[in-house]
């Protein structure tokens, strides 16, 4: 398939691919990060986190509406306030979702798959109520269109260079509060023994809320990169359900590097190939190498122990 | 459960298929005009599934997000048999290439693939309905249960598979029909499946294999392997030290609900006479989990039951108010889900079932076995993970 192109053009092509790649790792470490919080460090399975990263995308969508409408000047700069407005409504959504559902099934992982589920669709079909079936797309500002011109046969989209640019603060942001905070001590806390971080007096209950609120608030800045990307319709975040959860699992679930490194190989192995076969058996020959490896390696790449 | 311990099945487990039985024979082809007998028909093909799970997921604990990879696979094994019959050289005239399915022509192809060419056989086709499927689950149960992976992973994997499977079936649409699928399927061997007695005596024939796969499913549940099975379900560690290979009986598991499931689908293929990769991928696979936890994920029955339910629910309610069939679908999952693990039968066991005994009682006089629906030893509180 490579005997086609001489050399400097197989070179444009990968760093081409290569760039187009990212975007999609952007996207992939975003949902993943969520999942990998709320999977990783409290066992839950969220199927509906592709629709709270759609909720965020509306949001983005209806904040780039209401600029364009009555504050035309400062529309160059809506997209910061909607990122905070799409992390806003998908953590308060989360947080509502865990106080009716999820906290009722902490001991039963496979029901929470289920009752999550449903949850998607009924979300898809308030989605398709409220917003419609058409799916949207945003107007993005002046200052990201166009690209970079690095040379005669590479350029490089503005849009994609922030969306990575953002991509790597929110997982520096996830770090810091991971590693470094005291809530995120008092997280790490409680996944290693819930009964002794009660007894010295982390309220295990609100750590729990918290922490399923903060996964679900980075799907929806999620979502606020995806507009970018790709147009919105209820039922946009199902096609990345799965592809995310095989991040998560081929990182090594309680690891955020691990989550980065697969999300990075998978899409890059994805963007790659792409170019040179259909896009369809692109995607089957990656997700067919990470089922393979998972088979040889259950525990992923980075995690230490990760039996059932 | 009684203490003499049958076989096959107990008394009032006996009392219930012999219900269903009625049921399905006599009721619905007597109450029901031939269109509605054939979507009965249709919703049946999906009890199979429910009947692999209910062994699978209810006795097993293992579950499995990828059924309709089996149904699937079956479906279209099934479906090369009878397209293949269809598109004969009389039949496909017009074609630029006679004698192919019209797809592969549609899509340049010129020379029937490799793998189609033993499906012009009914027998290897009925034995790749069963086998195709069961080794493919024996590779990733053998793959996924020796090295001990389970739970929410295994779920995980099997999702992957199904959506993997779409995928290609989708993109390779010159030798699997696309997004389209097979269509235009006609005959068995000669025999028009279209017209109305055919479809009735197609439906007889699906309930025979239903009660075929039903009886299977008891005699595994009353067997040592059964309540092996349950064991592992709930201290998987305890049945490992005893000296049994827990791995091996999990494959088994997965492997005779994948037979079950690809029975299904063959049956799909000729009751309803198309197959397309919307029964494959990953929402109908987890719609097919659902019929099963409405019916009662422990009861063997009550899986049949709960794939009619729903069923026919969703055509009622899509056909009246589309708008609200999917808060309805995702509304009964989050319901089952937290207030009745054990789904209608379940209920049944917990309320209907005593009621009923009591009345017996009271009128007869009389203390008989009093086993419910759902074994009770089965149906200790909700199934660990």
């Amino acid at each position: 398939m490579f005997g086609d192109y001489s050399i400097g053009d197989l070179g444009s092509i990968f760093v081409m691919q290569g760039f187009a790649g990212l975007i999609l790792f952007s996207v992939y470490v975003l949902m993943a990060l969520g999942l990998a919080i709320i999977f990783g460090q409290m066992g839950v399975i969220n199927m509906a986190h592709g629709e709270f990263m759609i909720l965020g995308a509306y949001v983005t969508w209806m904040t780039s509406n209401f600029f364009q409408s009555y504050l035309p000047g400062l529309f160059s700069g809506y997209f910061f306030l909607a990122m905070i407005l799409a992390f806003l409504a998908s953590g308060a959504l989360g947080m509502l979702v865990e106080w009716v559902l999820i906290r009722h099934l902490y001991r039963r992982p496979l029901d929470t798959l289920l009752a999550t589920w449903g949850l998607s669709l009924m979300l898809q079909q308030a989605y398709r109520s409220i917003f419609g079936a058409r799916e949207v797309g945003v107007e993005l500002p002046q200052w990201m269109l166009g690209s970079m011109h690095v040379s005669d046969s590479i350029e490089v989209p503005i849009n994609g260079v922030f969306v990575m640019a953002l991509t790597v603060l929110i997982t520096m942001a996830v770090a810091y509060i991971m590693y470094k905070s005291r809530w995120g001590r008092q997280v790490r806390a409680v996944v290693q023994n819930r009964v002794m971080a009660g007894a010295v007096g982390i309220n295990t209950e609100k750590v729990d809320r918290y922490t399923f609120a903060l996964g679900c608030g980075i799907a929806g800045v999620a979502g606020s990169a995806f507009t970018m990307i790709g147009s919105t319709g209820p039922t946009s975040g199902q096609l990345y359900i799965v592809d995310t959860f095989l991040v998560v699992v081929f990182g090594g679930a309680a690891s955020l590097l691990g989550t980065i490194a697969s999300a990075f190989s998978i899409s890059q192995t994805q963007s790659t190939l792409e170019f040179f076969m259909s896009g369809s058996m692109a995607k089957v020959l990656t997700l067919l190498a990470v089922v393979g490896i998972l088979m040889l390696r259950p525990q992923g790449l980075f995690a230490l122990k990760v039996r059932k | 459960m009684t203490t003499d311990n049958p076989r096959f099945a107990n008394r009032s487990e006996l009392l219930g298929i012999l219900v269903l039985a009625v049921l399905l024979v006599v009721i619905l082809p007597l109450c029901l005009d031939v269109f509605r007998l054939n979507l009965v028909a249709k919703y049946l093909t999906y009890a199979f599934v429910a009947l692999g799970l209910v062994i699978c997921w209810g006795y097993g604990g293992i579950l499995s997000l990828g059924q309709g990879v089996f149904f699937g696979l079956g479906g279209y094994c099934m479906a090369m048999f009878l397209k293949l019959e269809a598109s004969s050289p009389e039949n496909t005239k017009i074609q630029s290439t006679p004698g192919i399915p019209d797809f592969m022509d549609w899509n340049q192809i010129t020379q029937l693939p490799l793998f189609w060419k033993p499906f012009h056989s009914l027998s290897f086709t009925i034995a790749a309905v069963i086998l195709v499927p069961a080794l493919f689950a024996f590779i990733i149960g053998a793959a996924m249960f020796k090295r001990r992976v389970g739970g929410t992973y295994f779920a995980i994997i099997t999702q992957a598979v199904a959506a993997i499977l779409t995928i290609l079936i989708v993109g390779q649409q010159g030798y699997t029909g696309g997004i389209n699928g097979m269509t235009d399927l006609r005959t068995l061997k000669g025999w028009d499946i279209r017209p109305d007695h055919a479809k009735i005596v197609l439906y007889f024939f699906e309930v025979a294999c239903l009660f075929g796969c039903i009886f299977i499913a008891q005699f595994i549940r009353h067997s040592k392997l059964g309540r092996i099975l349950i064991a592992m379900r709930d201290k998987e560690d305890r049945v490992r030290f005893s000296g049994y290979s827990v791995a091996n009986f999990k494959i088994f598991a997965f492997t005779i609900a994948a037979v079950f499931s690809a029975i299904g689908g063959a049956m799909f293929a000729l009751n309803v006479g198309f197959m397309s990769p919307s029964f494959v991928g990953i929402v109908p696979s987890i719609e097919m989990v659902i019929y099963t936890a409405v019916g009662g994920r422990l009861s063997i029955l009550g899986a049949i039951y709960g794939t009619l339910l729903v069923n026919f629910a969703k055509t009622s309610l899509s056909e009246s108010f589309p708008e609200l069939w999917l808060f309805g679908l995702g509304g009964l999952f989050i319901a089952v889900v937290l207030a009745f693990p054990n789904g209608l039968a379940g209920i049944w066991g917990d309320y209907i079932q005593p009621q009923l005994n009591r009345l017996l009682r009271s009128r007869k006089s009389r203390s008989g076995p009093t086993a419910g629906w759902t074994d009770n030893s089965v149906a200790d509180g909700a199934p660990a993970e």
